[in-house]
């Protein structure tokens, strides 16, 4: 993981003795609301339901076992003692006081974490894959791009008053785990006919009230050009998008108001005169910064050590959770471990500070202090020796991360919704802890497979339903909540948009049609390795839609 | 449900004016007076479009304590007092309806 | 509304002539846009300085002729939400070595001042007399600066390298012709 150095430190030092002095001058009354509004929300603090929430940004996913710690103490002194994981790699405090933002702020500076900009129009939370840097296949770790960018964008003179938000997004996988196609920006490292690595530059993804795949305007970007490729796309986005009507403001409505290629050609413009100026990357940067990324100092080891065979034979609960929540490691006799945030009746990517400090232990002893975090709130920890893997399931499941649910139906993707959001039209979490009740049998959930739900509370998007296997979107209905289901959406290399499966229904009967919906499933899938999204796409919609809608 | 902050101002029942404190984000409600109350028992109940607008302006002018001010139902439940309008309200006044993440 | 200029409170000693109304004889005036692409080739010959006030909606392109001669160039931020003219502001600096006075006017308040700085503005209508006297403090507030504009700071990456490294990278400019 990037250590900062004290360039960083000093950086977000001033950032929050900045942000103190604009509360000061807003308690006071120098700073009208309108006018201190932007800046708060520049350092992630929204005005909710409830009270002030703040988002901190874990850059690209990665956390320290300090810095987990640190959100802990922040949970615990200035919140409620949980906090949630969002779908861009954030974390949010509900119950932040404005008064004691500046002091949590410089709890937080301490150990190198801030909320700068993971909210208001500027570049947000650069994310990747959660497995960066291990997953086998992968062609290069991508957070190295991602922390470039990140220094590049930060406090950006020309790119902080843009249009509308503006989300970025790596992969470096051929599995691209990191939704990149739905992204403002999306890059995908590959390499060319000539074995170089370098970037496809996707433009104009993105969910919310017009969803959109993005289209590709550069198929391949040399390395050296990305930061000077990414400028003359903001460029031209904050000179031309729109400033009339914010739900028209998005990059994505530019590209298709001019037309991807018409606005790949502004892009290539504007860049011809930059390119080979001082945004040039030269290998003497790109190394400087690299050499600031730590790796462990790994040691070799066997797959399938004998105390992992051993525990697999003996201990059925560990063998479902190893099929379940551990993944393969590009080396061998290592694995990735994902602590599922997703227990049954609880609300989905929440950790009580308990867990917390927990998980932070159990990273120092088990995952070379470093955790990540996953757009589908959920955490992993990506440097687990195997012969280790029997002790940490037995510690992870005491304190509750060790549910064998990954990427099952219980597995849900929610935003917060109507109990804490001011947007939200519905709630979102009791839906999903009551979905988490309906499948709570393992073999039910394991019998149905990898089965995406994607929860939003309103047309904003922020659990990503569109791209949901089963999407559910929050709406209202004369003053009652009622929810719109699509189905056969998908995030990864193939992203498509889910289909309205019918007419919205009723609070009480949202778990009701999730039920019938697999049980659909069950019936029309070819064989059981099937997948339900692949089966979606066989049949279309319809003959899910006929079964749910018989009765209704 | 839609923001209240982007609807016009038409009052057919009971309403009070609620905002957010400025120092830490609680929810409040409007007195007559002047005062901003945690309790909504205490706030003051209006039925009337030109009560309910002279009551928000006041609110919307005080800048210092209180931010994002609107006109929000209630229901008047004999014997019971005054109860939140609207599931958006009733949240606002009680809280989330689900639990915190539970330790364990 | 106060001027602030080299840090200093100063008055403003360009006139503002708008539309059809009559120009001022030797004397600084600033016109709209249209105007200036109007009477150009008038406007050239006047013995006192002519600066434009250009909208923040319009190419930076359209002015280019004019800039070897014009004195000022006023953009525009018509709330400090919108983020246009620090573009244009830039594009005007660095790509095309405008060196006259270049003002930020509209909504121009004390927390976006660094930002206006580091984009190339030398010249402030700054909305609030208390923003205009705490302008020393507002362009303080960073020492560290990630990425390098036409300010002459030093960007963190650049720093970092000269900070008793085996290479030295020589310092670009990001705008080339």
């Amino acid at each position: 993981m990037y250590l900062y150095d004290d360039f960083d430190r000093t950086l977000v030092e001033e950032r929050v003795r900045e942000f103190r002095d604009q509360v000061a001058r807003r308690l006071s009354g120098e700073l009208t609301e309108e006018e201190f509004k932007p800046l708060r929300l520049m350092n992630g603090v929204y005005l909710q339901l409830h009270a002030y929430m703040l988002r901190i940004a874990i850059p690209y996913g990665t956390l320290s076992s300090a810095q987990l710690r640190t959100l802990a103490h922040v949970a615990r002194r200035y919140d409620r003692n949980y906090g949630h994981f969002t779908t861009r790699q954030n974390i949010q405090f509900n119950w932040i006081k404005l008064e004691e933002l500046p002091d949590a702020m410089a709890d937080l500076a301490g150990a190198g974490m801030h909320g700068m900009q993971t909210s208001g129009n500027c570049v947000r939370n650069i994310t990747t894959d959660q497995w960066a840097g291990v997953a086998p296949g992968e062609i290069e770790d991508p957070r190295l791009w991602a922390e470039l960018l990140r220094q590049h964008l930060t406090l950006h003179p020309e790119f902080s008053f843009l249009p509308r938000k503006f989300k970025i997004a790596l992969t470096a996988s051929a599995h691209d785990r990191a939704a990149v196609r739905v992204h403002d920006i999306g890059l995908r490292m590959h390499r060319n006919g000539a074995g170089e690595t370098g970037f496809e530059v996707i433009v104009g993804g993105g969910l919310g009230r017009t969803p959109f795949i993005g289209k590709t305007i550069k198929p391949f970007l040399p390395k050296r050009d990305l930061l000077s490729y990414v400028e003359a796309i903001l460029r031209t986005y904050n000179q031309y998008g729109r400033r009339d009507n914010i739900y028209k403001a998005r990059i994505k409505i530019l590209v298709h108001e001019l037309g991807a290629e018409k606005f790949a050609r502004e892009v290539e413009e504007e860049w011809q005169s930059i390119r080979d100026g001082a945004l040039a990357l030269d290998p003497a940067v790109v190394a400087e910064i690299a050499a600031r990324f730590r790796y462990p100092d790994y040691e070799i080891l066997e797959d399938n050590p004998p105390a992992l065979k051993k525990a697999r034979t003996d201990d059925k609960r560990f063998r479902i959770w190893l099929d379940n929540s551990v993944a393969n490691h590009k080396l061998p006799g290592h694995a990735i471990v994902t602590l599922s945030l997703k227990r049954e009746g609880e609300p989905p990517g929440d950790a009580t500070a308990q867990q917390m400090d927990a998980i932070a232990d159990l990273a120092d002893r088990y995952s070379f202090g470093e955790i990540r975090v996953g757009h589908e709130q959920n955490l992993a920890l990506p440097h687990v020796a195997q012969r280790d893997l029997p002790a940490l399931w037995v510690a992870l499941d005491e304190i509750g991360v060790a549910t064998p649910n990954v990427n099952l139906i219980s597995d849900i993707i929610a935003c917060p919704g109507l109990d804490y959001c001011s947007l939200a039209n519905a709630r979102s979490i009791p839906v999903a802890e009551e979905i988490t009740r309906r499948f709570k049998d393992l073999d039910l959930a394991h019998n149905l497979g990898r089965l995406h739900i994607n929860i939003s509370g309103c047309i904003n998007a922020c659990g990503h339903h569109h791209i949901g296997h089963i999407g559910i979107l929050g709406v209202e209905k004369n003053g009652e909540e009622y929810y719109q289901v699509t189905v056969g959406g998908r995030a990864d290399e193939g992203a498509e948009l889910g289909k309205i499966l019918g007419p919205a229904v009723p609070y009480a009967e949202i778990a009701d049609v999730v039920e019938d919906i697999a049980a659909a499933y069950l019936e029309l899938r070819e064989r059981p390795e099937e997948l339900f999204v692949d089966t979606v796409r066989r049949l279309g919609v319809e003959p899910f839609k006929d079964r749910v809608y018989a009765a209704r | 449900m839609t923001s209240p902050l982007q609807q016009k101002l038409k009052v057919t029942g009971p309403v009070v004016v609620t905002a957010n404190r400025l120092g830490d984000g609680a929810v409040v409600y409007r007195s007559v007076d002047g005062t901003w109350t945690t309790e909504l028992a205490a706030a003051t109940v209006v039925t009337t479009t030109p009560a309910a607008s002279d009551l928000l302006t006041a609110a919307l002018a005080d800048k210092l304590r209180a931010v994002d001010a609107y006109v929000a139902p209630v229901e008047l439940i004999p014997e019971q007092g005054v109860r939140p309008g609207n599931l958006r309200e009733w949240i606002r006044c009680n809280g989330p309806t689900v639990a915190f993440p539970s330790q364990r | 509304m106060p001027l602030v200029k080299a840090g200093r409170i100063i008055e403003d000693r360009f006139v503002r002539v708008l539309d059809d109304a009559p120009m001022p004889e030797g004397v600084p005036v600033m016109l709209p846009a249209a105007r200036l692409l109007a009477d150009a080739r008038e406007l050239v010959l006047r013995q006192a300085p002519t600066g434009v006030i250009w909208p923040n909606d319009r190419r930076i392109a359209e002015l280019v002729p004019y800039l070897d001669w014009i004195a000022l160039v006023a953009l525009v931020f018509p709330t400090f939400r919108d983020g246009r003219a620090y573009s244009q502001a830039r594009l005007l600096r660095e790509r095309h070595e405008f060196r006259g006075e270049l003002r930020a006017t509209g909504q121009v308040l004390r927390d976006q001042l660094l930002f206006l700085h580091r984009a190339g503005f030398d010249a402030f209508e700054v909305t609030k007399e208390k923003d205009a006297t705490a302008f020393a403090e507002a362009l303080q507030r960073y020492s560290i600066f990630y990425q390098p504009t036409g300010d002459g700071r030093t960007s963190a990456l650049r720093a970092r390298l000269s900070r008793g490294s085996s290479s030295t990278v020589p310092e670009r400019r990001e705008f080339v012709r």
